[in-house]
């Protein structure tokens, strides 16, 4: 019954989305507005419809009811609570409905809250959102019906992949979905805009919040799936430029770009065509981004629930979207006027670097992950890999990293860079001698880990800077906000490149007594036994770790789990406050003779590397509130507005 | 804006992109992993005999005009013991295979023929994964079709299956 009145909601929303996108499309064709009443109603009721459907297959995962196919195809009557939750978007076709239920939530949202941009715009933007739904909609009700039933019903069900089963991954992908599906309000506004001829700074405020929510969305889901990576693969890397990482990655990049050249656009009525264009290309990403990991058009460690017909089904969606917004763009952009001019040495000059920095990133990635598909249509194989992204995109985060030194502290539309000499003169001197001290240090560390532990020095210093002269009280949210998402830049490249720089590794074979070294933690294996979980058995290793004096217990495990049957080695992890100790044990060694294949690495301040994330996140998070704040206080454009 | 031609680029990109999906989504997906060593020669090597009995294994011995299979195994891989029967039914079927035993010891080799059977020419004792690096291969069991002046013409990754043995038998007499 439950499944079948989730059903009927889907087909009700996707009949609301309908009547949402008529409306819209009535009014913008010919300013019949016999419609209008009905356009926001038609958007609550999506949205709620939506939210209805999605209650209802969690609830379905959480009596595990087997009488419908996807339950019983990705989950287990043992199976943990929260894994069983988690298993309603643990899937392709939860996945999907979690998607269209946040895309009609945040429809629903706009509906409701939006207040600054005039009623056209609001309607275009409503109706374009109700396009994108409908595609979706067709999409879920077409060719992927989570609510699908399953004759005869089975009795304990199949199963979740056993990577997936972990509480920090349970979040990852949702977190990344609501993010990608935020920037489709970005899109969908910047469309409305176009067409209504209201490309301006209010149109960037109402914009503004969203792209926003979308960023700390996509900057928690990556450092998330980053750090899972990191423990779970037992590899002991954290980035592999693997083509679904860079999947997450790239919509990442559209939308920082655009979060700069939206604030330039909100506060100085500058770079028009070029957010408009951004904003385009940050959807097109996370549309590109959910085609990769659903289709496995790329070989990839995360081709979890692959199927080239829905790959198929999607990429007619993406093309159909990304190709008609830049017609519209194309034909439309001509209308827009050129926006105020700056000069080159001003905040706006700065955010243009930075804007520019990160497209190139953008193009550099999208043409490495893509490349491999491009070689293989000209019949060559090739598989595009870290020694080329590092290569490539390393140099250039450099000059974002040298621009970010700069650019906040200058001032809005001219400046003179003489007035920042002392600054200047100082991060000069922070390079230079952080620079020479890292080098007598690691004389062979490479020039890469040593500039970015340099140039994170410098930043740690520079992020603050903005605040110097304000007073502290009556300085806005946003700045404070801005300040410490920079602050979390240089904390993660910090931990990035003393990870690169500096990391120990000892691959050996150890009995049971016997004991090994890295970077001077002195590792002894103890026990080594068997232990039993929900749905695995795993050999823990117990091991001793100690350095100076101090002893730790660490206890990596090889598990074994049976529905689905997979291996999967869980790392154990000792978090100290200058780095991590790694741990992972495998089969036993092959010569049978009692000995444990053991690898062990010290990975200095690589926690850092997320402690930056999260700071980048709460930055966004602090931001978000202070633009919330004041919207409700003090809704009129205030030309004097610095941040 | 002075040159409109500009604005569709954004456009030209998707459709290119596009255009690569289509291809990938369409194009049958080729996951075999295909060695560079293919056509290449044999390196050089002169490996000792891995156990008493049986001889030991140079490239030159491999170069005699005579096509056979190379095979990468050790005592110590459980698939290498499932496809020990279909190794004796290549070599009833007239074909020859050398092989090469990787990190083992020489009663351990002479255990493991003498419950599994000898299916094997000759065998070289790789106890330092050398040879195994330069052919290659990059674990047990693998197995290579070489042509009879010692050209490497086919690398077969994991183990023989009974529906591989056709297949080998074929690629052997092709090579003759």
């Amino acid at each position: 019954m439950i499944a079948e009145a989730g059903l009927a909601a889907l087909w009700l929303a996707a009949a609301m989305a309908l009547l949402q996108f008529i409306g819209g499309l009535t009014l913008l064709r010919s300013g019949a507005g016999q419609l209008i009443p009905l356009i926001k109603p038609a958007a609550y009721m999506q949205g709620a419809l939506c939210a209805f459907a999605f209650f209802a297959l969690m609830w379905l995962f959480y009596v595990t009811d087997l009488s419908v196919l996807l339950v019983a195809s990705n989950s287990h009557i043992d199976k943990p609570m929260i894994f069983k939750l988690a298993g309603t978007w643990g899937n392709h076709e939860g996945s999907m409905l979690l998607w269209v239920a946040v895309l009609s939530a945040s429809g629903a949202a706009i509906a409701l809250l939006e207040k600054r941009v005039e009623a056209k715009t609001l309607y275009a933007t409503l109706a374009v959102q109700a396009f994108i739904a409908l595609g979706f909609f067709a999409f879920l009700l077409f060719a992927s019906n989570p609510f699908e039933r399953l004759v005869p019903a089975p009795l304990e069900g199949a199963g979740l992949n056993p990577l997936l089963q972990d509480v920090g991954l349970a979040f990852h992908p949702p977190t990344l979905y609501i993010g990608y599906v935020g920037l489709s309000v970005a899109f969908s506004f910047a469309l409305g805009a176009l067409l209504t001829n209201q490309v301006g700074p209010a149109f960037a405020r109402a914009m503004r919040p969203w792209v926003l929510a979308a960023w700390i969305f996509l900057t928690i889901g990556i450092a998330a799936g980053s750090y899972w990576a990191y423990y779970e693969l037992g590899w002991g890397g954290w980035w592999f430029w693997d083509p679904v990482e860079n999947a997450s990655l790239l919509p990442w990049l559209a939308a920082t770009a655009l979060l700069h050249s939206v604030s330039v656009l909100a506060t100085r009525n500058a770079l028009r065509a070029w957010t408009i264009m951004l904003a385009l290309v940050a959807f097109a990403m996370s549309m590109a981004g959910t085609f990769l990991v659903r289709s496995g058009i790329l070989t990839s460690v995360h081709a979890f629930a692959v199927d080239p017909e829905r790959g198929a089904f999607i990429l007619a969606l993406m093309l159909m979207y990304t190709g008609l917004a830049f017609v519209i763009f194309a034909l439309r952009i001509g209308t827009v006027k050129q926006g105020e001019p700056f000069q080159l040495i001003s905040r706006e000059g700065g955010i243009v670097a930075n804007n520019i920095f990160l497209s190139v990133i953008l193009a550099v990635v999208l043409i490495g992950t893509l490349y491999p598909l491009a070689a293989e249509a000209m019949g060559d194989k090739i598989s595009v890999g870290p020694p080329y992204f590092n290569k490539a995109t390393v140099p250039i985060m450099v000059l974002l990293m040298l621009a970010l030194l700069i650019g906040p502290m200058l001032r809005w539309r001219r400046d003179d860079i003489m007035r920042i000499k002392y600054w200047l003169i100082g991060a000069a001197a922070i390079l230079l001698c952080s620079g020479i001290a890292v080098w007598k240090l690691a004389p062979d560390i490479g020039i890469f880990p040593l500039l970015g532990i340099a140039l994170s020095l410098a930043l740690a210093v520079a992020a603050w800077l903005p605040l110097r002269g304000r007073k502290l009280l009556r300085t806005p949210l946003p700045v404070f906000g801005m300040v410490i998402a920079h602050f979390g830049i240089a904390v993660s490249v910090f931990g990035m490149a003393a990870e690169s720089g500096f990391s120990k590794e000892t691959l050996t074979a150890l009995a049971p007594g016997e004991s090994a070294e890295v970077s001077g933690w002195k590792v002894t294996l103890g026990d080594i036994k068997p232990v039993v979980g929900d749905n695995w058995v795993a050999v823990e290793g117990e091991m001793v770790a100690g350095k100076n004096g101090d002893t730790f217990v660490l206890r990596p495990q090889s598990r074994q789990f049976f529905k689905p049957e997979m291996q999967t080695s869980e790392a154990a992890l000792l978090t100290r406050w200058n780095g991590q100790l790694y741990a992972v044990i495998a089969q036993p060694d092959q010569e049978g003779d009692g000995r444990w294949q053991v690898r062990l690495w010290w990975k200095p301040f690589v926690t850092f590397i997320w402690y930056g994330g999260v700071l980048i996140a709460l930055g966004g998070t602090i931001s978000l509130f202070g633009r919330m704040f004041r919207r409700a206080k003090k809704p009129a454009i205030n030309k004097w507005e610095r941040a | 804006m002075n040159r409109p031609w500009l604005l569709w680029i954004p456009l030209a990109v998707v459709a290119f992109i596009g255009g690569l999906a289509i291809y990938g989504l369409a194009v049958p997906k080729d996951d075999q992993v295909h060695s560079a060593m293919i056509g290449k020669k044999l390196p050089e090597f002169a490996l000792p005999a891995a156990t008493a009995g049986v001889p030991a294994l140079s490239n030159t011995d491999m170069a005699d005009g005579k096509p056979r299979l190379l095979n990468i195994f050790a005592s110590w891989c459980l698939p290498c013991k499932a496809e020990a029967p279909h190794l004796e039914a290549l070599k009833s079927a007239g074909v020859e295979i050398d092989a090469i035993a990787i990190r083992d010891k020489p009663e351990d080799v002479a255990a493991f023929l003498a419950e599994f059977g000898n299916p094997f020419r000759r065998i070289g004792s790789d106890s330092e994964l050398a040879v195994q690096l330069k052919l290659g291969s990059s674990g047990v069991p693998e197995t290579y079709v070489i042509g009879g002046d010692g050209t490497i013409l086919f690398q077969h990754i994991g183990d023989i299956r009974a529906e591989h043995v056709p297949m080998l038998i074929e690629k052997v007499n092709a090579a003759k």
